[in-house]
């Protein structure tokens, strides 16, 4: 149905890049978390992934920087409808994470918790094979506090809820366990581009 | 569209007859869907003013200057336009007047509040909730009379109000209004959250207890 009146922005040549619903945000990058802000000490920070795996494992700051590093370079897609384009993150591939622990076949899901007690849920399958990341750095630059820094997950083919910030833990599951966002009225995976925005959708 | 006021130039409140309304939670919000003749979707998030006990669902919107759904539900809706609304939305910043809160609203931020000490009068629990409401000037603070009746704290940084020079809010005066067992609810801009959020764990609140609401220029 139409909205009466409504026209919409005089009119746009649509980015193929944005994703049914989604806006353009330009340079700017909005800040959206539901919790206060926490000061993190990368030094005291630690990254597990652990659950259903064979060698569960810890690693520092340190260890990751001295890991292969790799960058994201693309599209960020947030529910509340604004999409940042053709940004870039750096930091390693939640790969080379999962190749050190080794997944259990029975492994199918993983909750991503961070140090504030956020949770979100992903399929495993959307982690793998260069989905995924932990990244430090945005557009070169650490990667700023309220958007999660000094570290947060990165899942760019997923709504920005499931790209945890703060992210601390990655744990393997069998069975899938919906996190902070998808137990309070979110879709449980956030496809953009099935407009996945909410339960039901 | 039941009624279309304009509270100041900057703002309108929408009052809509919802067919098979689901209640809403206090601090819940709703996405207004705009469509355009060739399909070409906007749509955007803003919280219920109105409390589930109003048989009308209000919102009060602040119209953004680029804002491409904020300018048109205050230039062009009017009454008996039919709008597309999704909701209620959202399990984590509400409040249902179980137990103390404390809220704490830059802007427009205050309109979940709205809701809140709405639900709190109808349920007879307005002494659970207390409010420290924050804007530019008096006549940018949306629903002022109601929140000051309420007993809300103002702080105005552009203007004296009463004898309170004008000054963001303070550590103190956030101390002040808290008690161990409330939730503090916050809701504002990015800037203004992150700020309310450091004064109120320099007050001593634990993060736990403190639950955001940000909202950027997203029009």
């Amino acid at each position: 149905m139409a909205t009466r009146g409504f026209t919409g922005r005089a009119h746009r040549e649509r980015d193929p890049r944005l994703p049914p619903g989604q806006y353009d945000v330009g340079s700017d990058w909005p800040v959206l978390t539901a919790e206060a802000t926490p000061r993190l000490d990368p030094d005291r920070w630690t990254m597990s992934v652990d659950g259903l795996v064979e060698n569960p494992h810890t690693w520092t700051w340190e260890d990751l920087h001295l890991m292969q590093q790799s960058e994201y370079q693309g599209d960020i897609h947030c529910v509340t409808t604004w999409s940042k384009l053709a940004t870039s993150f750096g930091g390693v591939s939640v790969d080379l994470l999962l190749d050190a622990v080794k997944p259990l076949p029975s492994a199918q899901f993983v909750l991503a918790t961070s140090t504030t007690g956020y949770t979100t849920n992903l399929p495993l399958s959307h982690i793998v094979d260069g989905q995924a990341w932990i990244v430090w750095t945005h557009e070169g630059r650490p990667l700023p506090r309220e958007h999660g820094g000094p570290v947060r997950l990165l899942v760019p083919h997923l709504y920005f809820w499931k790209s945890a910030k703060w992210v601390t833990k990655l744990t393997l599951i069998e069975r899938d366990q919906p996190g902070f966002w998808e137990r309070n009225g979110y879709h449980d995976l956030g496809d953009p581009w099935l407009e996945q925005r909410y339960q039901g959708d | 569209m039941r009624s279309v006021a304009h509270p100041n130039p900057h703002a309108v409140t929408l009052r809509l007859d919802v067919p098979d309304r689901i209640d809403h939670v206090p601090g819940q919000h709703y996405v207004i869907r705009l469509t355009a003749d060739d399909g070409y979707v906007a749509q955007r998030s803003y919280s219920v003013a109105s409390p589930p006990s109003d048989p009308q669902l209000e919102f009060y919107v602040e119209r953004l200057e680029d804002g491409e759904v904020s300018t048109f539900l205050a230039d062009v809706v009017e009454v008996g336009d039919e709008l597309e609304i999704r909701g209620p939305i959202g399990g984590w910043f509400v409040w249902t007047a179980d137990h103390p809160a404390l809220g704490i609203a830059g802007g427009s931020g205050a309109v979940p509040f709205v809701a809140m000490v709405r639900h709190a009068r109808d349920v007879g629990r307005s002494d659970l909730l207390r409010l420290a409401v924050s804007a530019r000037t008096r006549a940018d603070l949306p629903y002022a009379d109601e929140l000051i009746s309420a007993g809300a704290l103002v702080t105005l940084t552009r203007e004296t109000y009463l004898e309170r020079p004008a000054a963001r809010v303070t550590r103190d005066e956030l101390a002040a209004l808290t008690s161990a067992e409330a939730t503090c609810f916050v809701c504002g801009s990015a800037g203004f959250a992150e700020a309310a959020t450091d004064l109120l764990m320099a007050a001593g609140v634990a993060a736990q207890r403190v639950r955001v609401e940000r909202f950027g220029p997203s029009g």
